[in-house]
């Protein structure tokens, strides 16, 4: 009884893994160039989430700073991505 | 250069010293105090971004409004995910743009749409006509676009025309 | 590697929520392989965004909380960052797929309008 949250973290930290290891396969199959971004977006999603699953399982807060960190450039970078797709150019003259 | 009229929204300033005090994990005055000023000076050079001011009408209705958005991410997700595990004939369903004609007008209460449109699994925001009177959305399972107007409209585009208008 | 004990009353939510987060996540990308157009693509990572992250979130506040004895609210800030940014970046992915598909029309299967 005691250590079920652990083994239920333990549990959603494989899940997010997966998710990671699909991304990553979207990411790397393609097809257009859109498909990838979006399998980015997933993964660093699932990778905040493993990151605060780790913080769990250890029962320290430093991994939050890291998940915050990689939230925040996580969405940067597909907003660039997204927008460059859109014209061709980041940041419009 | 053409000057405008800045104003510092309250509603920003209390927000940003919210976040502020959760960065921290502090309550302490000397916290507080410090929050305040840099979200002034924050909410002050952001006032140039966002030139049309608006108003909160009805914060019951808006409090109302969450709770169903909550309830409809949570049902959606379990129609997404019973799409993506079906097997054989289940995966035979429909996605596809739809068009609803749209009477809201307030910059905020359409992006607030925005959000609950696109947070909602199943549904994403496609674009607005350039007029501003008609939406268009793309669903992942349509069956029914008749339905799915009506179903919109008296959830969602109601109570936000009643929050901002 | 376990070096905290929880009370009951923590134990069984933290241990619900982050099984349905979890579960939630992973349907989510499988749905990027499972779905046929990129439009529909679109659609099962939201899960993972939104309910996984939800989810995960009120779990981990639920047991910092009951583990260190005082209110714990950092992950707040992670839930808010996320419930503001995913939309946006889903938007402007969804213009840009529109945007391509409208000048190059061979890259995907388009056909809104």
């Amino acid at each position: 009884m005691n250590n079920l949250p652990a083994s239920a973290a333990g549990f959603a930290a494989l899940c997010f893994v997966g998710a990671m290891l699909i991304a990553l396969l979207r990411l790397f199959r393609g097809p257009s160039a859109q498909d990838r971004v979006l399998a980015f977006d997933t993964f660093y999603v699932n990778g905040t989430l493993t990151l605060l699953m780790l913080g769990i399982r250890t029962a320290s807060t430093v991994y939050f700073e890291v998940a915050l960190l990689i939230a925040m450039f996580g969405f940067i970078g597909t907003t660039a991505l997204a927008k460059f797709l859109l014209r061709g150019e980041v940041i419009e003259p | 250069m053409k000057r405008v009229a800045r104003s510092v929204s309250p509603f920003l300033v209390l927000a940003l010293t919210a976040v502020w005090l959760l960065l921290n994990q502090t309550l302490d005055l000397a916290q507080i105090a410090l929050g305040a000023v840099l979200a002034v000076g924050l909410a002050w050079s952001a006032s140039a971004l966002r030139p049309v001011q608006t108003r909160l009408r009805r914060l019951d209705v808006a409090l109302a409004l969450t709770m169903v958005v909550l309830a409809d991410i949570v049902s959606s997700s379990v129609a997404v995910g019973r799409l993506v595990l079906a097997w054989g004939h289940a995966r035979e369903f429909r996605p596809g743009f739809l068009t609803i004609p749209i009477e809201l007008r307030n910059p905020y209460g359409l992006a607030a749409l925005a959000v609950i449109v696109t947070s909602t699994p199943g549904t994403v925001w496609a674009g607005l006509s350039p007029a501003g009177d008609a939406l268009t959305l793309h669903v992942l399972d349509l069956k029914d676009e008749d339905e799915w107007i009506r179903h919109f409209k008296q959830r969602y585009e109601r109570p936000l025309t009643r929050i901002f208008q | 590697m376990i070096t905290w004990t929880l009370p009951v009353w923590a134990a069984l939510p933290v241990t619900l929520l982050l099984v349905c987060g979890g579960t939630f996540s992973l349907i989510g990308a499988l749905g990027l392989l499972r779905m046929k157009t990129f439009y529909a693509r679109m659609h099962p990572p939201t899960m993972g965004a939104t309910l996984g992250v939800g989810c995960v979130l009120i779990a981990s506040m639920l047991l910092s909380t009951a583990i260190l004895h005082h209110p714990v609210t950092h992950e707040l800030l992670i839930m808010l960052f996320m419930a503001l940014t995913s939309p946006i970046s889903a938007m402007t992915l969804m213009r840009a797929a529109m945007h391509r598909a409208r000048t190059t029309p061979s890259s995907s299967g388009y056909t809104g309008p």
